[in-house]
Parts: C-alpha cells; structure tokens; sequence
C-alpha cells in the first residue's frame, strides 16, 4: 500500500518535472529571481544552444586538423605505434573538467580558449582511431598500389585513408559526443552554453535545469545520428561487400 | 536543489585583494606575490600543507567509481548470459546501452534529479549505464572468439550448454573481458569528477570549489589520473590470477 503511494508520488514528480520543463524549452516565462526577467522559449534555448554547438564544432575542426594527418601519415609509415595508441588510452583517463579549468586558469577564458581545451580531448581517440584503421588496410591492396607506381601521398589518399575512413569516423563520433558534453560544463569558465540552464537553479527554476538537461541529451543524440549518417556515406562500396561477404 | 546554487564559481572573485581564481579566504596569510597569492602553477607548499583535504573526497571518489563499475559489470554480464542463450537480444541491447552512453553526463544527472534528488544515487546510475555498453560488447567479442575446437572438445566430455558457457567460453573469453572492464573503469574514474553535481561529492568537489587556483586543479587531475592508473594496474593482475594458463602475454 505504502509503496504503490510511493510509486503514484514518484510519477506524479516526474510528470510534473518534465511536463514543466516542456514548458520552459515551449513557452517564455519570468525568470525565477523575477525583476520582469524573461527566459525560456525555443529562441532563449537556441542561443545557448547555438553558444555550444559553435564551440564544439570549432574544437572538433582543430582536433581532425591534428589528429587526422598525424593518425594517416604515423600509420602509413607504421611508426609510433607505442605513442598513438597510447595517447588514445591515457586521454580516457584524463578527467575533462579538469582540463576545462586548468586552461581557462592558464590561457584564460572565451570561446576560443575553451574551443582549445575542448580540441585537446578530441585528439586521443581520433589519433588512435586513424592510425589503428591504416595499419589494418589490407596489405595486399597498398602494394598494388605501389606496384602501380603510386606515390606514399597517392597511397595514403586513395587507399588507405578510404579504407579506414568507417573507423576513422566511429573515432571523431567519440570526439564529438565527448567535446559536446564537455562544452556543457564550459559554463563554469564563462562561457553561456547550455550548462547556464542546468546549473541554473536559481534562475530558471527546476524546470530550466530539466529543459537544459532534455536539450542537451537530444542534441547529442542528433549529433551522434548524422555523424554516423556520415561514417555510413564514407564506407567504401566495395568494404561493405567485402564484409557481407566474409559474413556469408 | 539549491546545493550547487550556493556555490558562486570562484574564477568571479575578483573584488578582494586575491588574485583572479583564488577565494579570498586564500589570500590572508599569502601576500600576491607568493606562489599561492599569485596561482602560480604548482605551489608545493600549500599542496604537503593542504593534502588532508583530498583525503575524503579521494575515497567518495573510489566509492562512486567501485558502486558503478561493480553494478555495470554485473548488468552487462548478466545481459551477456542472456544474450548468449537467446541471440536475437543483443541488436537491441547494444543499440539501447548506445543510446544510453550517448547521453552527456551532465544532462543525465540533472534528468535524473527530479526522481532520485541529490546524492549518490543520480550518480551511480549514469556512471553504470555508461560502462555497459563496452562491457557487454568486449564480452560478446570475447565469446565470438573462443576456438571452436575448444567447444567441440567440452561437448565431447558430454557438457550442457551450460556447463560449455561457464567452464570453457567464459572462462576462454576472460582476457577479452577484463579489457572492457578496464576501459569502463578508467573512463568511469575520470567521469565521476562530474558527480559532484549530482551532490555525490568525489573529487569534483574540491576542484569546483577552487576552479581557478591551479594548484588545486592539478593535485585533483593528478590524484584521478593515479587512481584511473592503479585501477587499471589491479585489474591487469586480475586477469593474471585469473587467467594462470596465459602466462606473462598479457601487458
């Protein structure tokens, strides 16, 4: 008896809750400090929605800049191995917040400081990824190429770098999911990303700090959607069949 | 709720005599140009001085990370027995426990707040659901490989089905295993940094509470990093114990 009442309060909560924050991501409303501040409404969200994904995307931009060329040419090369697939494990142990302070503490605060510090934890799994995918193309196929007369340059563009183009992209999918969900916190050295709202109590009232949280969780899950859209337009024709194949 | 509402981030304590990122209080026995008043990089001084207040924080933090990666192993290996028995199960299980790691951890904690309130338990419950995705996937990598020979070999000696998953496959796929596990506990020790926003403490706490004092920053970055280092070494000599027909291939 006690506990199904504990059930019926425990839905009602959650209903309210969320019903609540719907509202606050749907509708504008007076700010909870009140002062006739107004705040919620898809377009008060959208700025610092915006605020977020623009950082993110800077950050993820530099980290393919780096990783990408560093993971393609250690890989063709074959060197490196201990380095790039090491970084890759130590940068899950780094905590990210951590790094999020200590830059804004050492290079200072802004969108492009905090796009560095983000770009940083992008680096390991892309790095590890690409070099990981081109030590795994297929020999046989990057000595035809040679034998053909290819340059390293040409083996690397048209060969290989197609062929590990799936793992690499599942590589900058984990950068981004994880860039995304650290620029959350980047409210904390200044910056007005979706992180305002969920730490926000005392401004947007529970409900802005759920619709925070609902928007931030959908936007991931957009972001990982398309990119895995775009890892799917990047397979190769011919690794699909190759691997139907195998699975036949 | 008001918990995190009482702490005004410190990078905004600019007004007092302190140097930008310190809390005032820092302040009174440090004139601006000593290492503490002027954040240098590393004040070792303040760190053999101040290190008992890392002390609690540091066991909050083995504990949330103990609880989740405990419970996410015993999910994930539970859905991995299952899953084993009625293959069809594992599309859906890894496109939910994907689903559920896709989630920023910030956004899953204040999602849960409403239902579970502050503490440790908004914590643990996205920590865990993070490990299982890789949990369950390396362990289901791990039986895909064992030799068929092996299982050809156990139901020659007239072993059930499951006998053949705990005494040969399970055991065979022990090293694929642990190698899940030790990625879901390193990972798991630097995401619980977060906690603190959930009102489970850890050592996100003392870094939050002074985030622009570098000292500070790098003693909580460092302590974590050991504790994800020391994890991963304890479970490496796991897989050794457990594992005795392997010798020394396994670093």
């Amino acid at each position: 008896m006690a506990e199904s009442e504990d059930v019926v309060t425990v839905s009602l909560a959650f209903l309210h809750a969320f019903g609540g924050a719907f509202d606050f991501i749907l509708h504008q409303r007076e700010a909870a400090t009140k002062g006739g501040v107004a705040v919620g409404g898809p377009g008060y969200i959208w700025t610092f929605a915006r605020t977020q994904l623009e950082v993110s995307a800077v950050a993820l931009g530099g980290s393919i800049a780096i990783a990408l060329p560093a993971g393609l040419v250690l890989g063709h090369l074959g060197r490196g191995e201990f380095f790039a697939v090491g970084f890759g494990n130590a940068g899950r142990a780094v905590p990210e917040i951590a790094v999020v302070f200590l830059l804004a503490a050492v290079i200072g605060i802004g969108l492009g400081n905090v796009a560095i510090a983000l770009g940083i934890l992008g680096l390991p799994p892309i790095l590890t990824n690409t070099f990981v995918a081109v030590r795994q193309v297929d020999r046989t196929a990057v000595e035809a190429a040679e034998g053909m007369g290819m340059t390293s340059a040409g083996v690397i563009a048209r060969i290989e770098l197609p062929l590990a183009a799936p793992t690499i992209m599942s590589g900058i999918r984990t950068a981004a999911i994880n860039i995304f969900a650290t620029a959350t916190i980047a409210s904390f050295v200044g910056l007005s990303t979706l992180g305002d709202l969920v730490t926000g109590e005392n401004i947007y009232g529970t409900d802005g700090v759920v619709a925070g949280a609902i928007v931030i969780a959908l936007l991931a899950m957009v972001i990982e959607l398309v990119l895995a859209g775009v890892q799917r337009l990047v397979t190769p024709r011919g690794l699909t069949l190759q691997r139907s194949r195998e699975a036949a | 709720m008001n918990e995190l509402a009482l702490h005004v981030p410190a990078v905004a304590d600019t007004a007092g005599k302190c140097a930008p990122g310190l809390p005032s209080s820092f302040c009174h026995h440090h004139s601006l140009s000593g290492c503490v008043g002027g954040n240098g990089l590393f004040c070792f001084g303040w760190a053999v001085d101040n290190f008992d207040r890392y002390v609690t924080p540091f066991f909050r933090h083995l504990e949330i990370v103990g609880i989740s990666v405990v419970a996410g192993f015993v999910i994930a290996m539970a859905l991995v027995v299952l899953s084993h028995r009625y293959r069809a199960l594992a599309p859906p299980v890894l496109g939910f426990t994907g689903v559920l790691y896709t989630v920023p951890s910030v956004a899953f904690f204040f999602l849960l707040l409403p239902l579970t309130g502050f503490g440790l338990t908004t914590a643990v419950i996205p920590l865990t659901a993070y490990t299982l995705q890789i949990i369950y996937r390396n362990a289901l990598a791990g039986l895909a490989n064992v030799p068929p020979g092996a299982k050809d070999a156990g139901r020659g000696m007239g072993m059930t089905a499951q006998q053949l998953l705990w005494r040969v496959e399970l055991p065979l796929a022990t090293p694929e295993i642990i190698a899940g596990l030790r990625i879901a506990t390193v990972s798991t020790v630097a995401i619980a940094t977060l906690a603190f926003l959930a009102g489970a403490g850890g050592l996100g706490q003392p870094l939050y509470e002074q985030n622009g004092f570098k000292t500070n920053i790098i003693i909580v970055g460092a302590l974590a990093m050991g504790m994800a280092l020391a994890l991963d070494l304890v479970l490496v000599l796991i897989q050794r114990l457990v594992t005795p027909w392997r010798k020394a291939r396994t670093w």
